[in-house]
């Protein structure tokens, strides 16, 4: 009940602050298991996804997260795993005594669709993407008959860069494409060069990115 | 007639145009559109629905009188300035003097234009921020495209909201024997400036042959832009009896204003194709953004203000 209604203010402060459009280019939005990857520059990232998504399909569609992040604090830890309902993973190799792939296939298991940030971090950096973490590419071996949609967030690193404490009411646009599948005979590499030109095709399309 | 009398009768006389428009595009939707889309009326169709919208919210900040209207405005300028920022390059460096433009400089535009300080909010935006938020940006030492991220910083609030504030601040004018009734002057600006564009549109649409800007837009033609200009000055020149003007000092001023108006629609024009956008945002179904229905009264609100401050006020 709280959570449903925290999640609706989140929203809602997501719509008002971004404006944000969702541009459904190459995917409907029908109630169908999926991956929907991203490319990654903010905290945010995923609640804007998770905005333009209709209300039953964002009921079903999980954010996965990082638990170092999303653990730190009683808000945090209210917030991502009630509200948002991640699928939280430890991203230090050296530490985890769980298999994050086998998480995130356990929780597409259970009917959910998840969203996934291939890049692994925030990227900070000047270029489009950050290279791709094998995460997607496992994932994706591991459940072959998911969609994997890419999803490119255009515009919402500049209404608050890394920082800045003001966010700037710029709008932002969600741009939603064509599914991929892993290829049977498709390498690692190969696959997750396939994904990200995915993305960054969709980075060329959506009209105010730069 | 009183003010009051005479807004109602413009708001019915407004709302009696979009009846018939709506039935007309209803019409026109059975007999053309009904088996499958047609973009061409179904945008007219999401136009018209969208007018019905704009006029409801300028009737209810006219309620709320002076209030309202700066209210409305300031909203406005708010949506405005975020399509055009959102469209123009900016940098991290950039992003203290664009709070300052967001929180501090459109707020307080409209607050001197609240208390009608003439004097302040006539050279605020071209002089002090001006001067002020280039100095902000130079504060966090990027000088990559320096000068131009702050040109298009500064011309995005003169345009968004130093222009677009000149509608609000037609009703500090002292004009004698006008006192309170220059909620009107706002009425006939965007009534004659929105017809213009309306109707430029609609003689385009039945009309239209020549281009007047291809490289601009694809939709101006000749024969829409004089066909509209001519009619909406007509219209302004009959609308004289809720003005100070004379019948021949309204069409006059109708003139004006419609040229403006027009020359906004281009310039606009010109920036979104540079970006390689069709429309600034999609706030307005049918319309896009906010700028792509305020770009001519933006333009076109500077002007008639000064020309009634000098030649009407006292």
């Amino acid at each position: 009940m709280i959570e449903a209604a925290c999640a609706t203010a989140v929203v809602l402060v997501a719509r008002l602050v971004t404006g944000v459009r969702g541009e459904w280019r190459g995917a409907a939005p029908d109630p169908r298991r999926r991956i929907y990857f991203a490319n990654h520059r903010s905290h945010a990232d995923f609640v804007l996804i998770w905005t333009v998504l209709p209300a039953p399909l964002r009921r079903l569609t999980r954010p996965v997260a990082g638990a170092d992040y999303w653990l730190k604090n009683a808000l945090r830890r209210f917030m991502g795993q009630r509200v948002f309902r991640a699928v939280l993973i430890d991203r230090n190799p050296a530490t985890r005594d769980a298999d994050p792939i086998a998480a995130m296939a356990a929780a597409l298991d259970q009917g959910s669709s998840l969203i996934l940030f291939p890049e692994g971090t925030r990227n900070t950096s000047d270029e489009p993407l950050l290279p791709f973490k094998s995460g997607l590419y496992h994932l994706a071996r591991a459940r072959p008959d998911v969609e994997l949609v890419p999803v490119w967030i255009a515009n919402l690193n500049r209404v608050m860069p890394k920082g800045e404490i003001v966010p700037i009411p710029l709008l932002c646009t969600v741009t939603i494409g064509a599914p991929i599948k892993v290829r049977d005979d498709e390498d690692k590499r190969a696959f997750l060069d396939r994904s990200a030109n995915a993305l960054l095709a969709l980075a060329a399309h959506s009209g105010n990115d730069r | 007639m009183t003010a009051g009398q005479q807004t109602l009768a413009l708001f019915t006389g407004v709302a009696t145009v979009l009846m018939v428009a709506s039935i007309v595009g209803y019409v026109l939707h059975v007999r053309f559109a009904a088996e499958g889309p047609n973009p061409t009326i179904d945008n007219l169709n999401s136009r018209i629905k969208a007018w019905w919208a704009m006029v409801a919210l300028l009737g209810v900040a006219f309620a709320f009188g002076r209030t309202g209207v700066i209210v409305l405005f300031a909203l406005a300028s708010l949506a405005a300035l975020r399509e055009f920022i959102t469209l123009t390059p900016t940098r991290p460096g950039d992003h203290a003097a664009l709070a300052v433009a967001f929180f501090v400089v459109l707020p307080l535009q409209y607050y001197l234009i609240w208390i009608d300080w003439y004097g302040l909010y006539s050279v605020f935006i071209p002089v002090y921020v001006f001067l002020l938020l280039a100095a902000i940006a130079a504060l966090r030492q990027d000088t990559t495209h320096f000068m131009s991220r702050v040109a298009e910083t500064q011309w995005g609030l003169m345009i968004t909201v130093f222009c677009l504030s000149h509608v609000p601040a037609l009703l500090g004018l002292k004009i004698p024997g006008y006192e309170g009734r220059n909620l009107l002057l706002i009425a006939f600006l965007i009534l004659v400036v929105q017809s213009s564009d309306v109707l430029q549109y609609v003689w385009g649409k039945l009309l239209g042959r020549r281009k007047i800007a291809p490289e601009l837009s694809p939709s101006k033609t000749v024969e829409g832009f004089l066909g509209g200009v001519a009619s909406a000055t007509v219209l302004g020149s009959i609308l004289w009896w809720i003005t100070p003007f004379s019948p021949w000092q309204a069409g006059v001023i109708a003139l004006l204003i419609n040229l403006m108006g027009f020359f906004g629609g281009l310039v606009m024009s010109a920036i979104k194709r540079d970006r390689g956008v069709k429309d600034w945002g999609w706030m307005i179904e049918g319309h896009g953004g906010v700028l792509d229905r305020l770009d001519s009264v933006i333009f076109a609100a500077p002007v008639f203000f000064h020309m009634i401050r000098y030649w009407w006020t006292v």
